[in-house]
């Protein structure tokens, strides 16, 4: 039994970190924080977890304290945003590198300067190779639903990897809306007690995330990369066995009337859902379009995104993240480059929006979409477009 | 009328401190609690106690709530300090046969000759209320009284346990505003 209730979604992150009983909260709780790591110390305080909540001096401090706490077998979780992130950027290579299996949430926020605390995915894409699992969310249950994954995920022998909930600030951190919260014991029975492989221990002393002359390093990275790609198998499983569970199941990719759609706008993040309206607006006036919204973006799912455009001729790519100078947002230059190879493919047009917590309404996606088929017949001057930039 | 089976959208005026976005919480909640979809969303703005700040308040009986945009074209305009009304245009984006909703000891008639508007006008001295009831001119739980007054899409017992759940041991008093307001609140349709 699972109890439907109308709950900020940050206040849920901190709902699910302690439905999975998690031992260490190391965090910074100061802006741009969130009501997570405010709620979870208050869990915390009152005996409702049993965890250790460590108020650390910065985000670079938080890392490292659940580097360590993972290290001994502890289950540990952070959050953080935007700026938090950039100051613990350092230390996000080394818990990948270290195979040690920390949870985080990301609410996305824009970056300074000028100073922003609204969301969009610059911080999100600031982390894009440090080898973390990430997955993005589109709606509040969709958060909940994959901090318990994400332990699942992480923790699992094969992979011994961090793991990222990327959720879009404002827009899910700071909304109320209904969620339904799982049983302890329903979640219990899918996710069970953490036991890492290689906990350190006085008495039998290792060393972790040695020095790595020329002659090894390279290794280390290929077993990174080799590892990363095999975390997908686990990823599918583990959403598969949730959607067992709970009766809600995920995939890398999803599509909403997709099927037949010549045109496909692609997004990532809570404007998923705001997209579907005007794909439903532009179906009413027989527009063959649909969305996909893009889940699992670490490991990429180079396949599922290959079956999910074959048929359309016109692929929108929006990134709400800018790639200075560079082929255009971050999403959409991996796109291209995944299908570069496919025979017959869409054409690809990056446009770039939402930036700063800028709104895109179901108006504005109808605008996107048609100015995508116009470039797709006309071709543009730039690599990519910035949608509702006042020039 | 307001169509209660489809999308509603509320966009609540207030100042930075009068509980805007509260209220846009505990309805959300009672409606949610209710079996129903909801949506309570701050406008992200920087607060500061004294500005005029907006919140966003969504309510479907039967599907749930995708737009995650902010409300440009509010089916109600709730405004819990009458001042803002001579300061910005709080009607602005109004859908047709929509409903303003003002915290104001005058009646519906003389803010709708003040302010030339053409829409559907409910007023409720609120603040009165307030003061009476809570000791406090904080008219949030109050206005959500009167928007229930003008709008049946959930009923007031189920805002009790969202009230009791945020104010504890000042509930009572507040449920009793809430309910008072209610009473209160006239509504003026368009001529």
């Amino acid at each position: 039994m699972s109890n439907r209730v109308g709950i900020e979604v940050s206040r849920a992150i901190a709902v699910a970190a302690k439905l999975a009983r998690v031992d260490v909260v190391a965090a910074y709780p100061i802006t741009p924080q969130t009501h997570i790591v405010e709620d979870i110390a208050e869990l915390v305080a009152n005996g409702e977890l049993d965890a250790s909540y460590v108020p650390v001096e910065s985000e670079h401090s938080a890392m490292s304290a659940c580097l360590g706490a993972s290290a001994v077998g502890a289950r540990a979780f952070t959050a953080t945003a935007g700026q938090g992130l950039e100051l613990m950027h350092e230390v996000l290579y080394v818990a990948s590198a270290m195979q040690l299996p920390i949870v985080m949430s990301l609410a996305n926020r824009a970056l300074s300067s000028p100073l922003s605390i609204w969301g969009d995915h610059s911080d999100a894409m600031s982390m894009r190779d440090t080898g973390w699992i990430q997955l993005f969310a589109a709606n509040g249950q969709e958060v909940l639903d994959n901090i318990l994954c994400a332990f699942r995920i992480a923790e699992d022998r094969k992979v011994l990897l961090p793991t990222v909930v990327h959720l879009d600030g404002f827009h899910l951190t700071h909304v109320i809306e209904p969620i339904s919260i799982p049983e302890p014991s329903e979640v219990d029975g899918f996710l069970p007690p953490f036991n890492y492989p290689l906990p350190l221990d006085p008495d039998k002393p290792v060393t972790m995330g040695a020095f790595a002359p020329p002659y090894i390093y390279p290794e280390t990275k290929k077993a990174q990369q080799v590892n990363l790609l095999a975390a997908k198998p686990v990823i599918l499983q583990s959403w598969k066995e949730f959607g067992d569970h709970f009766g809600r199941y995920y995939s890398p990719v999803e599509s909403y009337r997709a099927e037949g759609a010549k045109v496909l706008l692609l997004t990532m993040g809570s404007y998923s859902e705001t997209a579907t309206l005007a794909i439903d607006s532009l179906r009413k006036d027989g527009k063959m379009v649909g969305a996909l919204s893009l889940r699992l973006w670490r490991p990429f799912p180079f396949e599922e995104i290959r079956q999910a455009v074959k048929g359309a001729d016109v692929l929108i790519v929006l990134d709400r993240a800018v790639s200075f100078g560079g082929p255009g947002g971050p999403v959409c230059s991996e796109i291209k480059a995944v299908l570069y190879d496919e025979a017959r493919r869409p054409k690809i047009v990056g446009v770039v929006g939402g930036l700063g917590g800028r709104d895109i309404s179901p108006s504005d996606f109808v605008s996107i979409i048609n100015r995508g088929i116009e470039i797709s017949q006309t071709g543009s001057e730039q690599e990519f477009e910035m949608f509702g930039v006042r020039e | 009328m307001i169509d209660t089976a489809g999308l509603i959208e509320v966009r609540w005026h207030g100042r930075g401190g009068q509980g805007a976005v509260t209220s846009t919480e505990l309805v959300a909640q009672a409606a949610i609690s209710e079996g129903k979809y909801a949506q309570a969303m701050p406008a992200f703005g920087a607060e500061r106690r004294g500005a005029p700040v907006l919140a966003f308040l969504r309510i479907d009986s039967n599907k749930p709530v995708l737009v995650r945009s902010e409300i440009d074209e509010p089916d109600i305009v709730v405004v819990l300090d009458p001042g803002l009304l001579s300061v910005i245009d709080v009607t602005s984006g109004l859908k047709a046969g929509g409903i303003l909703v003002v915290n104001t000891p005058r009646k519906p008639e003389e803010v709708v000759k003040e302010f030339k508007l053409s829409c559907s006008t409910a007023t409720v001295d609120a603040t009165r209320i307030a003061r009476e009831l809570l000791g406090v001119p904080i008219v949030n739980t109050s206005m959500i009284g009167a928007l229930l007054k003008v709008v049946a899409v959930i009923s007031l017992g189920s805002l009790e346990e969202p009230l009791k759940q945020r104010f504890g041991k000042l509930a009572d008093k507040n449920i009793k505003a809430m309910n008072r307001a209610y009473e209160e609140t006239i509504v003026k349709g368009v001529d």
